[in-house]
């Protein structure tokens, strides 16, 4: 660690002298000394090589590497006649021989870069939202990207979106607070099963329609006994149950989860650092096990969760019938039943309102997040995040702060996991494992910790590989790689809690602050911060 | 580890119990009223599971000494260590039926096969831990304590998905070599040679390393290095060589384990060691994370609890909730007394 004038152990940038310990700083520092014109040469040869070489694996990844390259060149030119020229050729050359779609792409990419620092910082979020939301219009019509396949389809966007909000929700603990979860998961679970009690058959019960008689010398059928609706949507009449409207339960489902992790944390947050991480993994282990075991809890016959089964079906969402008719159906008055009409072309599946709805789920979740990180809140947990010992010691509060922590990072992983089981129609118990809190906590890693954006970006696309990626890029492998005759036969998705392991690996080693990193995150991870202790210095003071 | 810094006094060493102390106390005491009914129930079956116990705990304890070993020195919870146990395994099965066909009946001829293949398999796990500790976490010494838990998850899952790609995603069968037969046979309760062969295995390899850590050369440089690397290291201890010596210690501990579970439990399967990881890191945390007797001790206990659990009749939660017992042990043990039952209060030895 390195002494800094200052004072400061963060926020201090540069100031050290370059590494040239290691063969991968020795190469960096060479390739630095070289002239720009060798630069030049060496790299856009290399990019023709390597583009002529993959051509012959599969042509559309060669022109992909020569469109990169000519991406990277273009954007040094000098910006008024000829960038804006060369990319208007790019665009062009696109529109008229290649994938139109991608020129399209392009032109938008380029023009988003037109717009001058100051007003981009609101051009480039609201152009990514308005993409977002016309995805579903757009996307069969999309090109085929080299080695991933087609786009994504619309499931698979509402699948993203949900496990994006779930990593920001952990962001929130991991990123801002720097307390390691690896029981996220159990957030997850918590919310989902809120959702399914509260608006499934779970606990209709049976009773026999004639009084005082018990179901099992009933002469007809049963009935359910139990039938409690508030604003449902979509009920077949008499279906027993509690019905609460999902909209409501999105809410109940965070506050309940937020105070679960309340629970979770009180007794647990003093813990140091890695203890910590272990307890909330038992949490995470013992949560899915009462799910799978709660058809007869302790042997007492309350049927809970529904065991391994799940619970199935859910309501589903919508608006209701007088909102429905209010505006001549643009709002659905069920999400399952909807949308016969057609517009650009496209006519609207319930998918897509699912879809729209998790996009305005993620847009507050991320506002939340945003105005936490920079509120006194979340400077708390900045603080807290690197030095424990000094926060505590200029009046925060570390256990009521790291708390709030954990109950804002459990409310949208609550919300996240209501959203997704309604989605499904279902909660199963095999669907809560660690692996998924290590799958979230990847898509933390590889995005930026503490960095709401890279989070985003590295979420989406991971969730992506999960849905579909690995398997059209292993699909890829199969048919375009092979030496001579021999072809592999790779099952790509078997691989992938391997391929996430690697992930994070690689990330930990090379670039720990992750793709877009927090500036200050990642002068922590590169210097160090000071340990952490045992107890804490408010629960030392108490039991001296 | 660490001394202690101040002499313990009268007042510091008996303290005033706090309610959790005597909460914790009356539950214990309940459990023990418990066994001691189950025990008056049924003996012979309280006897039998008490005895698969103590082997689980025997196998528990090879793989819980690989975590004290490295949280000792390291101050890390190596995730991927339950995962070398299960490669254990799986190279027990390729070293011994592969190589040495090894198989169900061949009598005094087992043997030296199954030393040989146990030698083997220590061996190649104990470099495949160093080799781990070289690439995954000495590049990262110095940073965050949380950054190396988090390479440890990821080497967790790429290992697992090594042995899925080696042997598998189903059950892979070890041979069958060790005895069935009756050691004693005493009013209904057996003991059969397979079980007592593990424990048999087990104690010297638990002294030898015992030896090694506290009478040794190599293990005077081990402690010193656990207790402060910098002081270490200008004492003239090669540190990183120190603890590559620990990872490949505790990495032969868990092929030793491997071994022994493969060949007893007769099969092995990618994703077993995780599960047996993290209920030995348990057992570790039980006895005090850092201390060796502790993880002997913990591990026992951790298998008696388990075996109980799940072969008693009588108000007994069964298999189901093992993971959740285990697990809620881990839990409470952390937050009350997260030293553990022998280790030492100090803030460095947590």
């Amino acid at each position: 660690m390195t002494e800094h004038p200052e004072g400061t152990h963060v926020g201090t940038q540069g100031g050290s002298p370059p590494e040239t310990i290691g063969l991968r700083n020795r190469i960096r520092a060479r390739w630095k000394e070289l002239p720009s014109e060798q630069r030049a040469a060496v790299s856009i040869g290399g990019a023709v090589a390597l583009a002529i070489l993959l051509f012959f694996v599969d042509h559309a990844l060669g022109y992909a590497v020569l469109t990169i390259s000519a991406i990277y060149w273009i954007n040094r030119l000098p910006p008024l006649p000829w960038r804006l020229a060369a990319q208007a050729v790019l665009v062009l050359v696109f529109l008229v021989f290649g994938p139109a779609s991608f020129g399209i792409l392009l032109a938008v990419a380029f023009g988003v870069f037109w717009v001058p620092q100051r007003q981009r910082i609101w051009v480039l979020p609201i152009v990514a939202v308005a993409a977002a939301v016309m995805y579903p219009f757009y996307q069969t019509k999309m090109f085929t990207i080299p080695v991933f396949g087609t786009w994504p389809d619309v499931a698979t966007g509402v699948v993203m979106l949900v496990f994006v909000m779930m990593a920001v929700g952990l962001n929130i603990v991991v990123g801002y607070a720097g307390l390691l979860d690896l029981g996220y998961v159990a957030f997850y679970a918590t919310g989902a099963y809120t959702a399914a009690w509260f608006a499934s058959q779970q606990f209709a019960g049976q009773k026999c329609p004639k009084p005082g008689v018990s179901v099992a010398n009933c002469p007809v059928a049963a009935i359910p006994k139990h039938n409690f609706d508030f604003g449902a949507v979509g009920l077949v009449p008499g279906v027993g149950g509690i019905h609460i409207s999902v909209w409501l339960l999105l809410v109940l489902a965070g506050v309940i989860t937020a105070f679960f992790g309340i629970v979770i944390g009180l007794p647990t947050l003093r813990l140091r650092g890695d203890y910590l991480a272990i307890v909330t993994l038992g949490f995470g282990e013992i949560l899915p096990q009462i799910a799978r075991n709660g058809d007869n809890l302790f042997g007492t016959g309350i049927n809970l969760t529904n065991g391994p089964n799940g619970i199935t079906p859910l309501d589903s969402m919508g608006f209701g019938n007088r909102l429905s008719d209010a505006t001549h159906g643009f709002l659905p008055s069920s999400f399952l039943t909807c949308c016969k009409a057609t517009r650009l072309g496209h006519q609207i599946q319930s998918t897509d309102v699912f879809f729209w709805v998790a996009i305005l789920l993620l847009l507050v979740t991320v506002f939340c997040s945003l105005r936490l990180q920079y509120s006194r809140l979340g400077r708390a947990w900045i603080a807290i995040r690197e030095d424990e010992t000094a926060a505590a010691a200029m009046g925060i509060p570390l256990m009521r702060t790291k708390t709030w922590a954990y109950a804002s990072g459990a409310f949208f992983g609550g919300v996240a996991g209501a959203y997704y089981a309604v989605f499904k129609s279902a909660t199963f118990p095999g669907d809560f494992f660690f692996n998924i809190s290590v799958f979230i906590l990847c898509m933390v890693i590889l995005g930026g910790m503490g960095n709401i954006w890279g989070v985003i970006v590295g979420a989406s696309f991971l969730a992506y590989l999960d849905r579909e990626g690995l398997a059209n890029t292993g699909a890829w492998i199969n048919s375009n790689v092979h030496v001579g005759h021999w072809h592999p036969n790779l099952e790509v998705p078997l691989y992938a809690s391997g391929i996430y392991g690697l992930i994070i690996l690689i990330v930990m080693l090379f670039r720990p602050e992750g793709l877009i990193p927090s500036r200050r995150r990642a002068a922590e991870l590169h210097e160090g911060v000071h340990d952490e202790p045992l107890y804490d210095a408010t629960h030392a003071g108490a039991e001296a | 580890m660490a001394a202690d810094a101040s002499a313990p006094t009268l007042a510091t060493r008996f303290k005033r119990p706090s309610v959790s102390t005597a909460l914790g106390l009356v539950f214990v005491a309940a459990l023990v009223v418990l066994l001691v009914k189950e025990a008056t129930v049924s003996p012979s079956q309280f006897a039998q599971t008490t005895l698969i116990g103590l082997t689980n705990g025997c196998v528990y304890a090879l793989i819980a000494l690989g975590y004290t070993l490295v949280y000792g020195i390291l101050e890390l919870i190596n995730f991927a260590h339950g995962d070398v146990f299960m490669l254990g395994g799986m190279f027990t099965i390729t070293f011994g039926t592969h190589f040495f066909g090894l198989h169900h009946g061949q009598g005094a001829a087992t043997i030296p096969i199954v030393f040989a293949t146990l030698l083997l398999a220590m061996l190649a796990c104990g470099a495949i831990n160093a080799t781990i500790e070289f690439v995954a976490y000495r590049p990262l010494r110095g940073a965050p304590r949380l950054a190396p838990l988090i390479t440890a998850i990821g080497v967790s899952f790429i290992i697992q998905d090594v042995g899925l790609a080696w042997k598998g995603p189903n059950y892979v069968t070890a041979p069958d070599v060790f005895p069935h037969s009756n050691v004693f046979s005493i009013g209904g309760v057996d003991y059969q040679w397979n079980h007592l062969i593990v424990v048999i295995i087990t104690i010297p390899v638990l002294l030898t390393l015992l030896w090694l850590v506290q009478q040794t050369r190599q293990g005077k440089a081990m402690r010193a290095t656990a207790q402060d690397k910098d002081a270490a290291a200008i004492m003239g201890i090669d540190v990183n060589r120190t603890i590559s010596f620990t990872f490949l210690i505790a990495g032969a501990l868990a092929g030793a384990a491997g071994t022994l579970y493969s060949l007893w439990a007769t099969t092995v399967r990618f994703d077993q060691g995780f599960q047996l990881g993290l209920i030995s890191f348990t057992a570790a945390v039980l006895g005090g994370i850092g201390n060796l007797p502790g993880a002997v001790l913990g591990a026992i206990t951790i298998g008696l609890i388990q075996s109980w659990n799940e072969g008693l009749p009588w108000h007994m939660p069964g298999s189901d909730w093992t993971q959740s017992i285990v697990f809620s042990i881990l839990i409470l043990i952390l937050v009350f007394r997260p030293e553990g039952l022998l280790g030492e209060k100090t803030p460095e030895g947590g």
